[in-house]
């Protein structure tokens, strides 16, 4: 079984994002850029199907700028076999991403597809559900716990309540949430390996997908801001506090 | 015109998010109906019917709907899809999970996690862990939105809506439900919740989440909560995870106990009304948007805190 894995690449989760000034996005420009955490989970996860025998290839893809090689390269030295940069600049949307991953699945025929429950960046927690659709696949978002099973997945999920546990027919879509592994760090020579492995070049207009945005940014803003308020210096204090002057007590 | 709204329900009864939902989805200007799905759900349906400004609720109960399954679920609001204009439900785990399905089916973008309706088509959003507000415009002819409850007044009783019977879809047979582990629990759920009180990875264990975090919890009647590094030491069970990647609340009283104050924990509790931070570290960001900080030792202020709340009667 082939698996594959889309990985985004975003703005570091260590990096507090500031507003442009005239509203048009956020400053973007030497801002450190990493592989969504997510994506890193769903690439170990891959990889450890592969060591225990239950995958033959981990193939790992991103849509984006040129850059995004770079994304695909970090892939590749955690362990993945081959890359795929499918390019495309500006604003690609969730939908248009998982036409394109669509695309890109029909060429490889995996038997799972493994995804970020969200990219930090965007948040939007919606490019797996999509291509399942797209796809006509079974999902299992937030997985916490993915077993295969034959062509089948057993899949435990973090819901509201606590944990759900459904099977999928495979080929199938996993999105990943945080408890799913710890991801591995790539070793130098993994890295210097990486080098030499395969990066295929796409770009966007192969597959005859229409990147036009449905949504329309109108503008990005600043949050209303939060004041710190006042240290206490003791117990009696912060609950005499609580109860005359905040009320909620 | 219409607007469907798809009710967060147990079969027995409709939870808050949905009142929340029905707030922003009300606020599209068009009639709302609102779509229970769900084995045994009528009472959660004659629920729906009762809320302010419904004007229809449509029960589908069918065992196929009786386990939060994305495909039978999004097969059925797409079998609906012709009569409505919108598609709206609160951001519960059950909805993230179905109505981006539903989304790509009708080849439409979901507007996520929406914070404010400008009008019927223009919505602001949070991006980058709250850390900046994006307003955008959908420019399709049918809107898929979800909807984050932390920022909308719930809607109240007042209505009499007909409850109708809407056909099951064809389940497209992909999944099967195995099983579930959810905590039964007396205390309030977090997004619902008027009081939370969160650990950190200060807590250093389970047992020291059930001897100091959780007796203060009950004092004040509140949810309990915690920071992805204790849910993932293991000292708290997923569902409490507060943040950005974790459950968005927004609470009268939000408690922070040994919690640093991340961007990503901010994220999920910046908007509350009150926020108390105990944390032996002076320097620690989340007395940065404290409204009243202690610096000093959780395991001794905390079983202070609920002695002293115990004196007040609490
Ligand atoms: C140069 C550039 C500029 C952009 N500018 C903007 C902008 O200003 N505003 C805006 O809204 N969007 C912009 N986008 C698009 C945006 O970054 C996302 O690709 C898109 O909106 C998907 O949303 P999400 O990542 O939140 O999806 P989610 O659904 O949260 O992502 C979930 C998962 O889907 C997969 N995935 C998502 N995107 C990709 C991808 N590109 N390649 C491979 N796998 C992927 C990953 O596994 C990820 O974990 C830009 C993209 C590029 C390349
Ligand atoms: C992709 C991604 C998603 C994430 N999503 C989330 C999320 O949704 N929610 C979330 O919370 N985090 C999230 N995080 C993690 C986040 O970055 C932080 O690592 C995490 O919030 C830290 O948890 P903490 O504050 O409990 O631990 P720490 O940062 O270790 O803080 C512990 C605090 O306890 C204090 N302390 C220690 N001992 C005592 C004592 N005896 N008395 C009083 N105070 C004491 C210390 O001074 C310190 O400030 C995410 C990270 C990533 C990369």
């Amino acid at each position: 079984m082939k698996v594959l894995v889309p990985v985004k690449r975003v703005v570091d989760f260590n990096v507090k994002v500031r507003v442009k000034s005239d509203g048009t996005g956020v400053e973007l420009a030497n801002v450190k850029m990493s592989m969504n955490p997510f994506d890193e989970i769903a690439v170990e996860e891959a990889l450890r199907l592969k060591e225990a025998g239950k995958a033959t290839e981990v193939v790992v893809v991103s849509i984006g700028p040129a850059q995004a090689s770079e994304t695909i390269r970090t892939g590749l030295a955690m362990g993945a076999d081959r890359g795929i940069l499918v390019k495309a600049e500006g604003h690609v949307e969730p939908l248009a991403v998982a036409k394109l991953l669509k695309a890109v699945a029909e060429a490889e025929k995996p038997g799972l597809i493994i995804l970020g429950k969200q990219a930090i960046d965007d948040d939007s927690n919606q490019t797996g559900q999509m291509l399942a659709a797209l796809l006509g696949w079974p999902q299992a978002t937030f997985a916490s716990k993915l077993e295969v099973e034959g062509s089948d997945f057993k899949v435990t999920r973090e819901v509201d309540g606590g944990l759900q546990t459904v099977k999928l027919k495979g080929p199938a879509i996993v999105t990943t949430d945080l408890r799913l592994n710890e991801p591995r760090y790539a070793s130098l020579p993994n890295i210097m390996k990486a080098k030499k492995k395969p990066i295929d070049d796409k770009n966007a207009s192969d597959y005859g997908v229409d990147l036009t945005p449905h949504l329309e940014v109108l503008k990005t803003a600043e949050p209303a801001g939060r004041k710190a308020g006042v240290k206490v210096k003791d117990v009696a204090e912060l609950v005499s506090k609580l109860k005359t002057e905040a009320g909620v007590l | 015109m219409t607007t469907l709204l798809i009710a967060e329900h147990d079969n027995a009864s409709i939870k808050d998010a949905t009142n929340k939902a029905l707030t922003a989805a009300a606020a599209l200007g068009a009639d709302v109906h609102v779509l229970v799905a769900g084995e045994n759900a009528k009472a959660a349906a004659d629920a729906a019917a009762r809320l302010s400004g419904v004007k229809k609720v449509l029960l589908a109960d069918n065992a196929a709907y009786a386990h939060d399954l994305a495909e039978p679920l999004a097969a059925l609001i797409v079998s609906l899809a012709s009569s409505y204009d919108a598609f709206v439900a609160p951001a519960t785990s059950r909805f993230k999970n179905v109505m981006p399905r539903v989304a790509a089916l009708l080849d439409v973008m979901q507007v996520s996690e929406i914070i404010k309706v400008v009008s019927s088509d223009t919505f602001e959003r949070p991006i980058y862990a709250g850390n900046a507000i994006q307003t955008v415009k959908s420019k399709d002819a049918k809107k898929v939105i979800t909807v984050r409850t932390s920022t909308f007044a719930a809607t109240g009783e007042g209505g009499s809506a007909p409850v109708e019977n809407a056909a099951a879809a064809a389940d497209p047979g992909l999944s099967s439900f195995l099983g579930e582990e959810v905590a039964k629990s007396d205390r309030p759920e977090l997004t619902s919740a008027k009081i939370i009180v969160s650990g950190g990875r200060a807590m250093q264990s389970r047992e020291n989440f059930a001897k100091y975090i959780e007796p203060l919890a009950d004092k004040l009647g509140a949810g309990v909560g915690a920071s992805r590094a204790a849910v993932d030491a293991g000292y708290a069970p997923n569902d409490w995870q507060v943040g950005q990647t974790g459950k968005v609340v927004a609470p009268e009283l939000y408690v922070a106990i040994g919690i640093s104050g991340a961007i990503q924990h901010l994220a999920g509790m910046k908007d509350s009304k009150v926020i108390v931070a105990i944390n032996k570290d002076e320097d620690a960001p989340i007395f940065q948007v404290a409204d009243y900080g202690l610096v000093a030792d959780l395991y001794q202020a905390v079983p202070e805190l609920t002695e002293a709340l115990g004196k007040l009667g609490k």
